[in-house]
């Protein structure tokens, strides 16, 4: 076989490990649909977000969190998830068996890709259906919106898997990866228009959420799901996709050349 | 340039020379970043289709050998060869003639055996029939559990059938037995047996040295990092260590007699006593004993140093 072959082969033997965890299934690739599920519930009797004075114009809690939802999403499958599994496999041995063997790196790559790239979409699909079936949520018609949410999408998650490759050679063993990564996510989650609005926060926060791809895979899901109205409470007032797409392509030349870098199969000593 | 076309040139020559070794070791050191020294110029070479035996204690400098053979670490002196390649710069093609076992693992096994061992299977141009392998390892019945429910014995029976299912030249086999109850140990003995008789070439590092002796054909005992005596498995030690004893009690109390010809002797005493000696045994020393001498006889054996523990545990 040669190292696509392989790296299809991974990725479904990736994918069918990622489903037998249940840590990984609860935090990771159901955490966002229960968060979703929880503010909608929990804000459903506070009235429309975003209605004007008249009361009219404004949108439910669940198309209000459905964006944010979607970008920690692809958050957490991309980044929470390669660097806590890729940490354990270094500390479990896992790495240093498959170094043993004839497996590509390029291979294992692919198959890591391949399995954040399924369950992501696996992931979307669902919150994306829960929100217009459970909970009523009006989704975009026209080809525009849908475009951007592909572009975006695939930025996004692209370039959460590769950072969560550099990531993972924080932690210093496996044991320590989940508490070493999780708080790093989780905070990201807070400063960025996931769980708080964003438009809510002290300016010089939005400043710093600024500097990480987050606040702007939200942003590019706000713009996809919201309506345009909405975009008065964007910093300057505007949708700034271009931004969207440079932050994230500074992002993910950033992440390939540090995963380039750092990446190895084991500890080798010196 | 030039001297080094010529550099090239010789050790071309020394590969066709030792084409039929598989792995060729020379004044081999390891320093680590702290300075202490685990492997302190060893010497030794392996034939094709030989098992060759590497005893010692632990942080004598075993693991660190195998793993530089194997690739996982660089060494900082000497030559190595393996398969006719240098491991610190062995490709995918080299990694596919090899077969290794390393030290017991602690992976999450959320794959039945089954399924890890047709995956690792795809990673082999001409890999053994899975079926075969799970058979051969004495885990038909446990192949479509999942790696984690095993027991450890049976883990490790999993170690190496991932090691075989490749179809190695050289397997590389690091302690496989340990946690092995006698029965599953000798199961194990008959499965390398197998792979001794379709001419794999096996290094094999282990704590049992009736294990050594039933498979090996060489052996290489180490001490603080240095080679203390190699040779044939029962020739290992040399002719003193070796030398028989014989021992028996009359009224006067016990004796012993170390001798070359023990028969002589049994028949000297059997004349003298005018019948049968009370409590007559005749014991070659075996490898155990052979080792446990050549080990104390070695000064530096006990010493560990906390960079080796250090080593041990990464």
């Amino acid at each position: 076989m040669n190292a696509i072959a392989l790296g299809l082969d991974r990725a479904r033997y990736e994918t069918k490990i990622y489903f037998r965890q249940g840590d990984t299934i609860f935090f990771t690739f159901l955490f966002p649909i229960v968060m979703l599920s929880i503010f909608s519930v929990a804000f459903s009797a506070a009235g429309d977000f975003g209605a004007g004075p008249d009361g009219k114009g404004g949108i439910s809690a669940a198309a209000f969190y459905l964006p944010g939802m979607i970008a920690a999403g692809i958050l957490l499958s991309g980044v929470q998830n390669l660097a806590v599994d890729i940490a354990v496999e270094r500390g479990d041995g896992t790495l240093k068996r498959l170094a043993g063997t004839p497996l590509p790196v390029l291979s294992y790559f692919i198959g890591k890709f391949g399995q954040v790239l399924i369950t992501s979409i696996l992931q979307v699909a669902l919150l994306l259906l829960i929100a217009s079936v459970a909970f009523g949520v009006t989704l975009p018609t026209d080809a525009a919106h849908w475009g951007t949410f592909v572009w975006v999408y695939l930025l996004g998650i692209t370039t959460s898997a590769v950072l969560g490759i550099a990531l993972s050679r924080i932690p210093r063993t496996g044991k320590s990866a989940t508490a070493v990564i999780i708080p790093i996510v989780l905070v990201l989650q807070f400063i960025s228009g996931v769980y708080l609005q964003f438009s809510l926060l002290p300016v010089w926060l939005q400043n710093v959420a600024s500097v990480f791809p987050l606040k702007w895979m939200a942003q590019g899901m706000r713009y996809v799901f919201l309506p345009d109205s909405f975009k008065q409470v964007e910093q300057g007032g505007v949708w700034n996709l271009g931004g969207v797409a440079i932050v994230l392509g500074i992002w993910l030349v950033a992440g390939v050349i540090a995963a380039r870098l750092t990446f190895r199969w084991i500890r080798k000593d010196s | 340039m030039q001297p080094r076309g010529d550099k090239r040139a010789g050790r071309d020559h020394d590969v066709l020379m030792t084409s039929e070794k598989h792995v060729v070791v020379t004044d081999l050191r390891k320093t680590y970043a702290g300075g202490f020294t685990a492997v302190d110029g060893i010497s030794f070479d392996i034939e094709r289709g030989e098992t060759f035996a590497l005893l010692g204690p632990n942080g004598a400098g075993k693991s660190t050998t195998i793993e530089i053979l194997e690739g996982y670490r660089d060494r900082t002196g000497g030559e190595a060869t393996v398969l006719g390649v240098d491991p610190q710069h062995g490709g995918l093609a080299w990694k596919a003639r090899l077969g290794i076992v390393l030290q017991s693992s602690g992976e999450s096994g959320n794959v039945t055996v089954r399924e890890q061992l047709a995956h690792f299977a795809g990673f082999y141009p001409n890999p053994r029939d899975v079926d075969e392998v799970i058979a051969a390892v004495g885990l038909t019945e446990k192949a479509k559990t999942r790696i984690k429910a095993l027991s450890g014995g049976q883990r490790r029976r999993v170690d190496v059938a991932l090691g075989v299912i490749g179809r190695p030249e050289l397997l590389f086999l690091d302690e496989p037995t340990t946690g092995f109850d006698p029965e599953a140990r000798h199961e194990f003995w008959g499965l390398i047996r197998e792979l001794k008789r379709e001419g794999t070439t096996i290094l094999l590092t282990t704590h049992y040295l009736d294990e050594a002796a039933q498979l090996g054909d060489r052996a290489g005992v180490i001490a603080g990092g240095k080679l203390i005596d190699i040779g044939a498995i029962d020739a290992i030690g040399g002719t003193d260590a070796r030398t028989p004893v014989v021992r028996w009690r009359d009224a006067s109390g016990a004796h012993e007699e170390r001798t070359l010809a023990p028969a002589g002797v049994v028949a000297r005493l059997y004349s003298e006593l005018g019948g049968e000696p009370d409590g007559l045994e005749v014991i070659r020393p075996s490898l155990e004993d052979v080792y446990l001498g050549l080990v104390a006889g070695h000064t530096g054996s006990s010493r560990q140093s906390p960079a080796q523990i250090e080593e041990e545990l990464a």
